[in-house]
């Protein structure tokens, strides 16, 4: 995960609280998806960024994940990303996320 | 209507393997943050050789010795693969050397700001002396300055040092002892791109039927900036690449929008031509030192070598419709605007299908994408995915939500409309453009008809603003007429109406 984006994660848990933040990717491969989970709940696997040894344990899904497409209203999500459902390997994320939230999740 | 024509094109590479070590961010940020790191220790022994990167097919396919269809039905990896070519030159350019690299920087280097050991000056110096387009420049090496005053500046004048095979054999000196848009990094970072940008340049006044002395104007469109303190990127790094190849009677300027960049530097160049104010615009990028080795931990950790270890750099020429070459559709063109919004449907709608409906045409009628053509055996095998087969999905998923294919057929169109990857990942350069030095051959001599070119970019890196940017343009096979600008003459409009008062006359009569 870039390392600006770890810093701004990383700022938003300590100003809103860990346990209120939800963290929601759009990456297109089940690893990368993967990996940034990863980086927001046990910390950075690359030890590159300010998230290195820092276990968040935040909330995280990907956006094609059925616990985010439900909460969003039908029409929007087909607008926003119905075309990249019909691309994506949603099975091989799927699987990913829920091996990282079971895992290494504090709060899902 | 009267269209540009893109008369030429031209592609380098430049091995870099101490540069990979030294100059790569992913590295150098490692050295700062972690400098006992594994990842550190073991790069050396990740580094490929030259002949092991002349003889990977991707690189042969960016200088035009093979073709992008020869990568089709390879599964990755590709790195362990024998080339069945392995030459330094091919069609559209060369791969050079680091050593030779590095006497380029030193032509390249209008204020003797790198100084080269004397010996390692000699030997370059015999090496681009037979060099098919560089002989003429190889004075310009000079004598060369001794290992102790190259140290000496290193150590205690912030120069930054020249590595080859491991060993130090020059400097790049600081340009201003405070100006913080001048120091010994960003010199050396500049330059790369002017000496990078000129072998380009050099290739395509080879590759051309025209003379530099024809050449108009030059748009440079890579991702660095060259300016001082009070104009951080005042530029230009078109006019000092164009004065390097003696093209005389051009001016020039920088085009920048991240990745996106030669893409708009295309659409500009044509418009220039197809306006009439230049008749050759020549559109050219050197290459990005920072992004040698980017994904260098995953190949590291993966046990695989470090696959960005080349510089990339391109050229095209952009002339008066001559009948033959393709021509540039300037008035299709597509652009991801700042309301147009961030979604992947959003963007695709933008730039492929809006272009289209302009001609009424379905996506099917495109027979080449050329998207971010990001070679995969550096970005799948790192995690980061195949970039353009991601590309062709999305346009043919946007394909099938607008009812042009069957969802059935959706791989189909990613085989016949796409093309695998070839292009090393430095930024801009893998953007659109690799494939327009095919698109000679292939929309003249060849049997396709039509290609899109579809350049994206981050812009949100630079902080300015959270905003993506992308534009596009169609080219086409010449339908062979060059249409003259239809104007008529005062004596042309009297004889029109001299003519129609005696017919007028006649009629009269006649009743």
């Amino acid at each position: 995960m870039d390392l600006e984006n770890q810093k701004r994660v990383k700022d938003f848990a300590d100003e809103y609280g860990a346990e209120t933040l939800v963290v929601i990717l759009g990456a297109a491969e089940g690893e990368a998806a993967g990996l940034a989970a990863e980086t927001v709940t046990a910390g950075d696997p690359t030890f590159a960024g300010p998230l290195t040894g820092v276990q968040l344990g935040l909330s995280v899904y990907h956006c094609c994940e059925p616990e985010f497409k439900n909460e969003v209203d039908e029409d929007i999500y087909e607008d926003q990303i119905g075309m990249m459902e019909m691309v994506l390997n949603i099975e091989e994320i799927v699987e990913e996320m829920t091996d990282i939230r079971k895992e290494f999740c504090k709060y899902c | 209507m009267k269209y540009p024509v893109l008369n030429s094109a031209s592609y380098i590479l430049v091995n870099t393997p101490d540069m990979v070590i030294h100059n790569g961010t992913t590295q150098t940020t490692e050295k700062l943050s972690n400098p006992d790191s594994e990842y550190l220790r073991k790069i050396p022994s990740h580094i490929r050789k030259y002949n092991e990167v002349l003889n990977y097919i991707p690189n042969q396919v960016y200088i035009g010795n093979m073709n992008p269809s020869d990568l089709k039905d390879k599964k990755l990896p590709w790195h362990n693969l024998n080339s069945d070519v392995k030459e330094r030159y091919g069609k559209f350019g060369e791969i050079m050397p680091q050593d030779e690299f590095i006497g380029l920087l030193k032509i390249s280097d209008s204020f003797n700001l790198i100084l080269l050991e004397k010996s390692f000056t000699n030997d370059i110096k015999n090496k681009l002396s037979s060099h098919k387009l560089l002989s003429k420049d190889a004075y310009k090496l000079g004598e060369g300055n001794e290992i102790e005053k190259i140290k000496n500046e290193i150590e205690k004048n912030g120069a930054q040092a020249l590595y080859n095979n491991g060993s130090i054999v020059g400097c790049v000196k600081k340009a201003h002892d405070i100006d913080v848009n001048l120091t010994s990094h960003i010199m050396f970072e500049n330059l790369v791109v002017k000496a990078s940008g000129y072998l380009a340049f050099a290739h395509l006044l080879n590759n051309t039927n025209k003379q530099a002395e024809d050449i108009d104007y030059v748009i440079e469109c890579s991702e660095e900036a060259c300016g001082d303190m009070n104009q951080r990127g005042g530029g230009n790094f078109a006019k000092a690449i164009a004065e390097l190849a003696g093209a005389a009677n051009a001016t020039g300027s920088d085009t920048r929008g991240f990745c996106a960049a030669p893409t708009h530097a295309l659409i500009q160049a044509a418009a220039l031509v197809k306006s009439g104010v230049y008749k050759n615009v020549a559109v050219v990028a050197g290459g990005a030192t920072a992004k040698l080795g980017m994904n260098g931990k995953d190949h590291v950790k993966k046990d695989l070598p470090i696959l960005e270890d080349v510089l990339g750099g391109f050229a095209v020429l952009i002339s008066d419709n001559d009948g033959i070459n393709p021509i540039i559709r300037t008035d299709l063109v597509g652009k991801h605007t700042v309301g147009t919004g961030s979604s992947p449907q959003a963007v695709i709608t933008s730039l492929i299908t809006k272009p289209l409906d302009k001609a009424n045409m379905k996506i099917t009628d495109i027979d080449k994408y050329s998207v971010e053509m990001q070679n995969p055996d550096i970005t799948k095998l790192a995690g980061a995915g195949d970039v353009p087969a991601s590309n062709y999905k999305m346009i043919g998923a946007l394909g099938v939500k607008q009812g042009d294919i069957e969802k059935k057929d959706l791989l189909n169109f990613v085989n016949e409309h796409g093309m695998p990857g070839w292009a090393p990942t430095q930024g801009h350069i893998p953007s659109g453009v690799p494939y327009l030095g095919f698109a000679l051959k292939d929309l003249t001599e060849g049997s396709l008809n039509r290609a899109m070119i579809v350049g994206k970019g981050s812009l949100f890196l630079g902080r300015m603003t959270n905003l993506f940017d992308g534009v596009s343009v169609v080219i086409e096979r010449n339908p062979g007429v060059v249409e003259e600008e239809k104007s008529v003459s005062r004596d042309e409009i009297k004889s029109i109406i001299a003519k129609a008062m005696k017919d007028f006359g006649n009629h009269l009569i006649n009743d």
